[in-house]
C-alpha cells in the first residue's frame, strides 16, 4: 500500500467534489443541478473506499454502500420534484421560480 | 497497475468537467457515465472490487438511466434533425476508448490478479454490514422506501386530487 497512490485517490476525490460543487453553483437549470449533486456523492464514496483501503478496514466500503443507497433515493424524489416543477411552471430555471418570494 | 489508476482517474476528472459544462443535458450524461466508470475503475484499483462493480452497476447503470428517462420525459427539444450526430459522441467515446485499451491491457499484459492497493474483501464488507452495522442496514432499507414512495406521490401529479 504505497502513499502515493492514497494521496492521489484523496486528491482525485477532491477535484471530483469541487467539479460537482462548481457544477452546483454555477448551472442554470435544476437538471445539473442534480447531476452535479450525484457527483459530489460519488467523490465521497471515492474518498470513504480509499480510506477504506489505507486502513484496511470494511466499514469505509459500508459507507459506499450507504451513500449509494442514499444517491439512489435522492435521485428519485428529487427527479419526481424536478418533473412536477417542470409540469407546473414549465422551467427549470431556479433563478425563475421566485413564487415563494412574494 | 499504478500508471492505469492514473490514466483513469485522468479520464475520471476529464470526462466529469466535461459533463458539468455541456449545454446539452443528453451529452452531458454521456460524459457523466464515462466518467463513473472511471472512478470504477480506480474503485477496483483501491481493492474495493465489490464497490466498483456497484458503482458501474447501479450507478452508471441504474441512475444514469433515470436521468435520461427525465429528460426524455422533459422533451428537451434542442436537437430534432437527426437521431444520432457523430460530433456529439465523439467525445465521450473517445475517453471510452481510453478505458477499454485500459482493460485489455490489464486482461493481456499484465497479470489480472492483484489490485494495486491491498484488498478489503468482500466477505468481511458483508459480515460487517450485517454485523455491527445492521441497524444502518435497516436505516437504508427505510430510506429506499421512503424513496420510492415518494418519488411515485410526486411523480404522480395531481389532477384531481382523488381518493381524500
Amino acid at each position: 500500500m504505497t502513499t502515493v497512490l492514497v494521496q492521489y485517490g484523496l486528491l482525485l476525490a477532491a477535484a471530483l467534489f469541487l467539479v460537482g460543487l462548481a457544477g452546483v453553483l454555477f448551472r442554470r437549470n435544476l437538471l445539473f443541478t442534480l447531476l452535479s449533486l450525484e457527483i459530489m456523492l460519488n467523490a465521497a464514496g471515492l474518498a470513504f473506499v480509499v480510506a477504506a483501503s489505507r486502513w484496511q478496514q470494511p466499514d469505509g466500503q459500508v459507507m459506499f454502500l450507504i451513500i449509494l443507497a442514499v444517491s439512489a433515493a435522492e435521485a428519485a424524489v428529487g427527479l419526481a420534484l424536478i418533473l412536477g416543477i417542470h409540469r407546473e411552471s414549465g422551467t427549470l430555471d431556479p433563478d425563475e421560480l421566485s413564487r415563494l418570494r412574494g | 497497475m499504478n500508471g492505469i489508476v492514473w490514466i483513469s482517474g485522468a479520464v475520471a476528472v476529464i470526462s466529469t468537467l466535461a459533463a458539468v459544462t455541456r449545454r446539452n443535458a443528453v451529452h452531458a450524461l454521456l460524459y457523466l457515465i464515462v466518467g463513473m466508470l472511471g472512478v470504477a475503475v480506480v474503485l477496483f484499483a483501491f481493492g474495493a472490487a465489490f464497490a466498483a462493480v456497484l458503482q458501474v452497476v447501479i450507478w452508471a447503470g441504474a441512475i444514469m438511466v433515470l436521468f435520461l428517462f427525465v429528460m426524455m420525459m422533459l422533451s428537451l427539444r434542442t436537437e430534432k434533425r437527426a437521431a444520432v450526430r457523430l460530433r456529439a459522441i465523439i467525445g465521450p467515446a473517445l475517453l471510452a476508448v481510453v478505458l477499454a485499451v485500459e482493460l485489455m491491457v490489464v486482461m493481456t499484459v499484465a497479470p489480472p490478479q492483484p489490485p494495486a492497493a491491498a484488498a478489503v474483501q468482500p466477505e468481511q464488507v458483508g459480515s460487517s454490514l450485517y454485523g455491527p452495522y445492521a441497524v444502518v442496514v435497516e436505516l437504508a432499507s427505510v430510506l429506499l422506501l421512503v424513496g420510492v414512495v415518494g418519488a411515485f406521490h410526486l411523480g404522480r401529479g395531481r389532477e384531481k386530487d382523488e381518493g381524500r
